[in-house]
């Protein structure tokens, strides 16, 4: 089944050049994290070599060597939102759900990472859960934003 | 449609896309992008589309999804057509009245209006708020006509003509020619002539050739490139395949970092389209002259936006950068010559090839001709994104267009150029804004961050902010840049948490010196600037902090403390319910009090502190007054206090 789902993947990058990370991003959206099935059919398939595939996904942010949670929680901490107290709201949603960002919470639920910036500047602090963008943060407002999620 | 195959197919498809349109057609146009859709811009959109249906308007009232027009502070924004009346902060309650007053009775809805804070004045022209007066909107202004995902909007507005143009009246020498003239500099930070590039990889060996955007901006506090590619795809299609013409490349890569998932998407589309027409692909507009583009999502890492290092990226390894001798533009992706330009120059290209290079020249300073977009964010009233001519001055930006520093607090500083750049102070404020002004001014233009500081901003924690994201962003390649900036980040780190030691600002000094000089990649040569600026301008911060254990803007958390003042507070109980420690004693009718031993400094109780109170206080460099004694805590009169 998810051996399927890595192929029909794959399948779309046959006889192209450079195409790892396109890949790897690709995986990455599908499973929410880069399984090491999928990493094992790549090298077979393709013939990169594992180590190559591991330093790849290791290196780039967008990919994930554990499993993340159902929901993606990213704090932006950018220059702009920096400035406006972000790290106060990383300190916030870190005492709600009590976890570290890279972290997951215990039920599944949501995983917290930070990121450098979000490109909404101008509306800093900005939070962004699954897509969706939420701005003019304050910690007050965040319990308010994760309830709507389960 | 077909494809088009000459110059006279495309003006007679502009011809029947505008025949097809009623100019005094009403619509409405709301901007759907990144910014915006924060706001809530969907449910205004829904909302438009139910209520026009609910009065039996459809086909009589247009709604256009258009991109960003900078002014993300005012969202959501829609604007009327055809009188173009520009409505800020729209909320889905708000639609109702719009169609039925504006959209059909021609009303002007004055509270949706721009409202000048000072004048109190209502803005009905955009040219009448100050935040668009003072600009020059030659990139932008098209985001708010143009609906991103409909190449005939594009080209309804003369769109791609500058390619016809290009293609069957220029020779590939002639179009160089006119960019080295035109005296276009490189917009993504380095300021590098753009025509030098273009003519190096057309004078390399080697083929195939490729001509590559770079939508990695990787800079925090800067989206001009994403509000660009997002709201006005075309235009950086339209000059990429001028690009190619006149460097003889057919095959080229749109490099986007995942980061912009609106910006891949509407790229992706706009390559379709253009494909569709025969704009791009093979044989564009029957000309004989091929390209064919693709797209590269970048996964998310600063250093891959420098040029060696993005087109590893593109070869589908780890994006670092390489040794500079070797020129990208004779061995690039692949080995092969390769033209790496930034979103906002390939955009520049229509722009020059259609008005000329002597257009363009006469926008601008000697150095550094036509506009830039600068991503104004911070501590500004007006954020946003700002397009001006070079050599306006940082504070004609600040202020004039900026309105200001946000809650009448004082100016400190601006940091340009992303975590290459440097802070400028006050005295500098009456700079023209150019590439070697600010280089000048230890500083460095960047893409076009800008981000504004005022008194509440520590400049140390700035400094090991931006030591910290270049420290975590470091490949890790060269010593100097992996362990220099470590160290600095460990001596930051030290200063902040009131563990600094004389001899650590030189000591700082010295890893600048060595990390500029012995790094591979600008990443680790430019690591030094904010530290450099921030010693050079804020030496006294650092020294408060070393030597008084005192953080001047309030802000080092190891260094304040929290206090409550008993002459202010008024016993509401708001920070002791907020309060996420259990910090906080107090009852109905008794001044709080904080326990400092179990005090996290989270702040919440500060944010929370009824404005006309502010009871909570930030106290650094001197002890916490003791509490009152039980007895003193109570209050006598309820709810309000005898002054």
């Amino acid at each position: 089944m998810i051996m399927d789902r890595i192929d029909d993947i794959i399948n779309k990058y046959i006889n192209e050049e450079g195409v790892l990370i396109q890949l790897l991003l690709d995986i990455q959206r599908e499973f929410n994290w880069i399984p090491k099935e999928a990493i094992t059919r790549i090298n077979e398939r393709l013939q990169i070599p594992v180590s190559q595939i591991y330093r790849v996904a290791s290196f780039y942010k967008a990919l994930s060597l554990k499993p993340r949670g159902r929901h993606l929680i990213r704090v932006c901490l950018g220059t702009a939102c920096y400035v406006r107290d972000s790290p106060r709201i990383l300190d916030s949603v870190e005492r709600k759900l009590d976890i570290k960002a890279g972290d997951t919470t215990s039920d599944g639920k949501f995983t917290l990472e930070t990121v450098n910036c979000l490109g909404c500047c101008a509306l800093g602090p900005v939070v962004e859960i699954d897509g969706q963008y939420y701005g003019r943060l304050s910690s007050a407002n965040i319990a308010k934003m994760l309830s709507s999620y389960n | 449609m077909e494809q088009l195959k000459s110059p006279s197919d495309l003006e007679r498809f502009r011809k029947d896309i505008l025949a097809k349109r009623d100019p005094k057609r009403p619509a409405v146009a709301v901007c759907v992008s990144t910014g915006c859709e924060a706001l809530g811009v969907k449910g205004v959109l829904i909302a438009f589309g139910e209520e026009i249906k609910r009065q039996g308007l459809e086909g009589k009232i247009g709604v256009k999804e258009t991109g960003c027009l900078g002014f993300c502070e005012k969202g959501p924004r829609v604007v009327i057509y055809p009188e173009e009346i520009y409505y800020f902060r729209v909320k889905s309650t708000d639609v109702p009245e719009i169609v039925s007053k504006t959209l059909i009775s021609k009303e002007i809805v004055e509270r949706l209006l721009y409202i000048d804070p000072v004048t109190a004045k209502t803005a009905k022209r955009l040219s009448e708020v100050p935040f668009y007066k003072y600009q020059n909107r030659l990139l932008l202004d098209n985001n708010a006509k143009i609906d991103p995902k409909k190449i005939e909007d594009y080209i309804a507005l003369g769109g791609y003509s500058a390619l016809a143009k290009a293609i069957f009246q220029m020779t590939p020498e002639q179009v160089v020619e006119e960019v080295k003239r035109a005296n276009l500099r490189g917009r993504g930070g380095g300021g590098f002539p753009t025509y030098r590039k273009w003519e190096s990889t057309r004078d390399a060996l080697g083929e195939p050739k490729y001509v590559i955007v770079n939508c990695d901006e990787g800079d925090p506090g800067a989206f001009m490139n994403r509000a660009l590619m997002e709201g006005n795809p075309h235009c950086i299609l339209e000059g990429l395949v001028i690009g190619a013409y006149a460097i003889g490349s057919h095959e080229g890569f749109v490099y986007v970092r995942q980061e912009y998932p609106l910006a891949v998407e509407n790229m992706g589309i706009a390559i379709r389209q253009a494909e569709k027409y025969g704009l791009l692909g093979k044989d564009i507009l029957g000309s004989g002259f091929d390209l064919k583009v693709k797209i590269h999502r970048g996964a998310g890492a600063f250093v891959s936006g420098e040029s060696s290092a993005l087109m590893t990226a593109i070869e589908g390894r780890v994006g670092e950068p390489r040794p500079k001798y070797v020129h990208t533009s004779e061995k690039g992706v692949w080995d092969k010559p390769s033209a790496l330009n930034n979103v906002e120059t390939w955009a520049n290209i229509p722009l020059i090839i259609n008005n000329g290079a002597e257009w363009f020249g006469s926008i601008g300073t000697e150095g550094s001709k036509g506009t830039k977009i600068f991503s104004l964010v911070g501590k500004v009233n007006n954020t946003g994104l700002v397009e001006v001519p070079f050599g306006m001055s940082l504070r004609d930006i600040i202020y004039k267009i900026g309105g200001g520093i946000r809650g009448g607090k004082k100016f400190k500083a601006v940091q340009t150029g992303g975590p290459s750049g440097g802070v400028i102070p006050e005295q500098y404020l009456d700079s023209p804004v150019d590439f070697d002004v600010l280089t000048k001014l230890g500083s460095i233009m960047g893409s076009g961050g800008m981000v504004v500081m005022d008194e509440d901003t520590c400049m140390v924690d700035v400094a090991r902010y931006f030591v910290n994201f270049l420290c975590d962003e470091s490949c890790g390649k060269c010593l100097p840049c992996r362990e220099g900036l470590k160290q600095a980040r460990k001596i930051l780190n030290d200063i902040v948490a009131g563990k600094g030691k004389e001899g650590d600002i030189e000591k700082l000094g010295e890893i600048a010196d060595v990390t500029s000089v012995a790094s591979l990649c600008a990443l680790g040569q430019t690591a030094a600037n904010p530290m450099l600026t921030t010693i050079r301008h804020f030496r006294n911060e650092y020294e408060a902090h070393i030597k008084e254990k005192r953080c001047p803007a309030l802000v080092c958390k190891e260094l304040i403390s929290y206090y409550i003042n008993p002459e202010k507070c008024n016993a509401c109980m708001l920070c002791f319910r907020n309060c996420p420690a259990s910090a906080i004693t107090g009852e109905k009718m008794k001044i709080h009090v904080i326990d400092q031993s179990k005090c996290t400094k989270c702040g919440t109780c500060y944010d929370v502190c009824p404005p006309n109170f502010r009871a909570v206080q930030r106290i650094s460099g001197e002890p916490v007054p003791l509490p009152l004694p039980e007895e003193g805590r109570l209050i006598k009169k309820s709810g309000k206090r005898q002054e």
